[in-house]
Parts: structure tokens; sequence; C-alpha cells
């Protein structure tokens, strides 16, 4: 089974983010990227599936500048076979429709019988590419995945629904599956395993977006603070007692 | 303008979002034209055209293509979905068929350009699509319900079966032990108490306080909460006298789960996180200290 894995490296969301006047997207200067979280878990699926199948191959696949490959390395360390990075420096400010384009040119020829996504960003979260590139490729995809069985020919997926309902599908390859959190544990790369990825194939192609933008974003910045929140600070002695004195004004203690 | 609002059936049910789809459209003073798919008897109330298809309630190829169909029809400036599991997955089909253009999980409009949140709600965008048929998903809670009035004309639009893909069944995650949704006071666990040991000093604010222990989704999903404690749009919603979100950011699934809530009080070491948004106190400490020291005090 020919199995890709479509990852994406996001910045840090504990990160300070910072908007200049005017601008599109946040300062990239001084943040810490990682693989976005979503992603994970597609990642260790696809590795969790290698070893349940045994024949298969585990391709992950990310569109996005130079930093990219970070992220890339460490999906080799935690078992995928090879790398494949779509630099594009621009592809972050790249809109979703742009961006599934990119990597379904790329991937349609390469006949995966299975494409593992995030169900989103944790940056843009539009929750959109995933989809978008299951129709691109011609695929039977279906989203929101917490549980996943394949094989061959047939995987089985619940989906998450709301207020804990799940719904149970089954489809046909060629599929796409996006993951939702919660679908497995992803593992921590082993020091052995970060030094054996180091050997890895790891593939390097430029692409340039050859559409134009479905949607332009004209404005970036932090939400409007209305109703924002009373800030608590000073010393712990004092924090606790403004919180009994604000709980016992509200009679929700005696 | 016209929208083409897309209700959706789930176990026979026709969900109540229908009437914040609704008031979307009239919020831009649109013409509302509805799309139900699936079966169920149920109807929602408005003025207009209803395009009924019954077959599955999951079947994404069908639904995309009878979505199309009544585009074709109907020629709607917009189609617009909840941001639910549903909206989520049928959404991109229908704008990968359309030309790409799609929205998700907007909180507001005007004049054209669409508010969205990214980066976990620490930041918002402005966004314009490009001209022509836009796709768009709705926040729930962000647009208010269109009180049900009158009875719409009907018309049925073909829906075909889904060959590569079958909705086999439904199961409920086992029932909870705790009913989060009836609770006076909860306090919540996030992912910022840092390791499961630390879940005990949030159920000992909880016992001192009388209170239920819930928490965020991560969570849950390490392993460090049963899921009946799980607190947000994949959980339970809750509305209690008292809220205290020990350790949480604030994801926008969370907030949807518990912003009702009467009084919250979050406590983060981060005071720019987006749970700031909802809560009317924001304790700026580290919680392994904080927690125990207002558990103690509480005694």
């Amino acid at each position: 089974m020919k199995i890709l894995v479509c990852i994406k490296q996001v910045a840090d969301m504990e990160s300070r983010f910072v908007v200049s006047e005017g601008a599109s997207w946040f300062e990239e200067t001084d943040l810490a990227f990682r693989i976005n979280e979503y992603d994970e878990f597609a990642i260790e699926a696809a590795v969790q599936l290698k070893a349940s199948l045994g024949e298969a191959e585990v391709t992950v696949l990310s569109a996005g500048p130079q930093r990219a490959s970070d992220a890339l390395k460490k999906a080799l360390a935690m078992g995928a076979d090879k790398a494949v990075l779509l630099l594009d420096p621009e592809a972050p400010k790249k809109d979703s429709w742009q961006v599934a384009n990119l990597i379904a040119d790329w991937a349609k020829p390469q006949g995966f019988d299975l494409v593992l996504t995030g169900m989103q960003s944790q940056d843009r979260g539009s929750g959109q590419v995933s989809l978008f590139l299951g129709e691109l490729i011609g695929a039977n995809s279906v989203s929101c995945a917490v549980a996943l069985e394949a094989s061959p020919g047939s995987i089985k997926v619940e989906r998450e629904l709301e207020g804990g309902l799940r719904a149970q599908v089954e489809l046909s390859t060629p599929a796409l599956v996006s993951c939702q959190l919660g679908l497995n544990q992803p593992r921590y790369p082993t020091l052995p395993n970060i030094m054996k990825a180091k050997k890895k194939p790891f593939e390097t192609i430029e692409v340039t977006a050859a559409l134009d933008p479905a949607q332009e974003v004209l404005w970036m910045g932090a939400p409007e603070k209305a109703g924002a929140a009373e800030l608590i600070e000073g010393d712990l002695a004092s924090q606790v007692e403004r919180v009994v004195s604000i709980l016992k004004d509200k009679k929700l203690v005696g | 303008m016209k929208a083409l609002v897309i209700g959706e059936v789930v176990q026979g049910k026709l969900a109540e979002t229908f009437g914040e789809l609704l008031g979307f459209a009239a919020s831009l003073g649109a013409e509302p034209v509805g799309l139900i798919l699936g079966d169920t008897a149920e109807r929602p109330g408005f003025e207009g055209l209803l395009y009924i298809g019954t077959g599955a309630e999951y079947a994404p190829a069908a639904h995309k293509a009878a979505v199309l169909d009544v585009i074709e029809q109907e020629k709607p400036d917009l189609v617009v979905l909840m941001h639910s599991a549903y909206g989520w997955d049928l959404a991109p089909r229908i704008a990968a068929a359309t030309g790409g253009r799609q929205l998700s999980e907007v909180i507001s409009v005007q004049d054209g350009v669409f508010r969205q949140s990214c980066c976990n709600g620490k930041l918002q965008r402005r966004v314009k699509p490009a001209a022509g048929l836009t796709v768009v998903t709705l926040q729930s809670g962000a647009f208010p319900s269109a009180a049900s009035a009158g009875t719409p004309v009907e018309k049925t639009v073909e829906q075909s079966s889904d060959g590569a893909l079958k909705l086999t069944g439904y199961i409920q995650k086992p029932a909870a032990k705790v009913d989060l949704s009836k609770a006076e006071k909860i306090v919540s666990a996030g992912r910022g108490v840092g390791k499961p040991e630390n879940i005990a000093m949030i159920q000992d604010l909880a016992t001192a306080l009388g209170a239920e222990l819930g928490s965020s989704r991560p969570v849950v999903d390490a392993g460090w909460l049963g899921g009946a404690h799980q607190v947000g749009s994949t959980g339970s919603t809750v509305s209690p006298k008292l809220y205290i979100a020990c350790g949480i950011s604030g994801a926008v699934q969370h907030l949807a789960g518990m912003k009702k809530s009467e009084l919250i009080i979050a406590v983060n070491k981060d005071k720019d996180a987006p749970i700031s948004e909802v809560a009317q106190y924001m304790v700026v400490a580290d919680l392994l200290e904080f927690v125990p020291a207002l558990t103690e005090a509480l005694k």
C-alpha cells in the first residue's frame, strides 16, 4: 500500500503573535515552529498502518518554506520512509485552494492508495486543504477520523460528530482520510530513529502556484477585546484573597 | 442576493442550527433557499423555497452532486453551512467544484468581507473572496437564530447513492458517569496542568467548591481524564453558575461549549490566552501554585 501523509509546519500556538500594520500574515522571526498538531496523528496513523500491513511505503509531504524541512525530518524520525518538500517560500500566505492544487499536481500521478492529513491547521484553521486535495486527486474522502482501520482496498473510519456521537463509515481506495485529535498517541522519535532518519530519501522540489488566489486577506490582527477579562495579578496571597472574595460576593461559597 | 442554506440531518433529525443559517442570510438581506439532504420528516419554518432530497445522511459524493444540481437551478451568490462535522465535510467538496472560494468558520460579515479567527483564537483576519459563488461555514452561535415562521414551498432534488462510501452506523460514546450539562459549578483542567499527576489538585479544588471536574480536549486525548469530562463542541455544552478554567488556553471548540457559563474565572500564565475573551476574571499565575493555595483558602 502506498501511503502519503501531508503535513504542515506551524508556529507554536503559545507564541506571542505580532502582525505589522497592513500585513496579511504574522511576523515569523523569533517564533518556534513545529508540526501542526493534527498532522502528528496522521503521521502516527500511517506508521501504525505500515507496521500492521507489512507491505506499505509511507511518503511524507509538506508544501512550505525551507523551515518546513525540520517538520519533515521529524516525520521521518517517527517512521515515515521518505520525504518530499514542495518548496515555496510564500506557501504560508497562500490560500487553501492554491496549496491543495500545488500538492495535487505532484501527488495525482503518484498513485497513492491512501492519503492521510490532519483535519485542519492550527494557524489558518480553515480545514479545507485536505478535502480539496481528495477532490482534486479523485480519492474517496472522509474527514474528522477518530478511529481508522485499513486493509487492501478498503478503509473503515469513525468520524467524530457533535456531542460524543460517531458515524461509522466504510470507503474503498484510493482514499483520503483527515485525522482529528485523539486518533492515536503520536510517538516521540527516539535518538536511534533520529539518526536513521538522516539517511532516508529527502526530495526538495521548487514549486510556484499557477493559480490566482481564491481569496484575499485584507487585514490580520488581534481580536477586539470587548468584554475582556479583568486581570488578577500580583502576589499569590492577594490573588487567592481576591478570588475568594469574588466567590463570596456571588454566593458561590459559604 | 441569494443564499443557499444547507441544513443537516443526523439520525433522522434536522439540526436546530438551521435557524442560524437563516439568521445569517437575514443579516445580509439575502433571499434564503433551503436544502436538506437525508431522510427526515422534520421541516424548518421560513418563507421561501426548500429543496428536499431523501437518501443517506452522510454520503458526500451524492450530497455534493445534489447541491451542485440546486446551484445550477438557483444560481445563488452564497452557499452556507454550519461549521459542524457535516458542514466541515461537505463545504470544501462544493467549493472545489466551483472555483475554491470557501471561508471557514466565519464569525461576522460586513460589506462582503468576512471575519475569521486563526492561530487558536489569538488572531483574526478579514477576508474577501474573489468574485463568484462563495461557500461559507458559520461558527456555531456566531449568528442569532432566525425565528421559525412560515411554511416553505417544497421541491424535490434527486439524491443518488454514494457507491464508494457507505455510512454503516452510529455509536455514542459510553454514557457518562458525570453529567456536566446539569452541573452548577465546574472546575476544568487544560493542557496547562502539565502532567496527569496534577489532575488531582484540580479535583481537590473541585471538591472544595462542590463542583464537578471538567476538562479541555487535549486532557482527554492524552488519556488523563475520561471523555465524559470533556467540555466543548465535541464534548458537553455547559452553562454552570461558576466555571473555573485551569490551564485552558481557550480553543474555539472549548469556548463554544462553556461561554454561556454565568461566571468564568480563568487561571493561566499567559494573560493573552483567548480564554480571556469569555472570562470575567483572569488570574495570571502558575496554576500549580495558585490552585492548591485557593483550595487551602476555601477549606
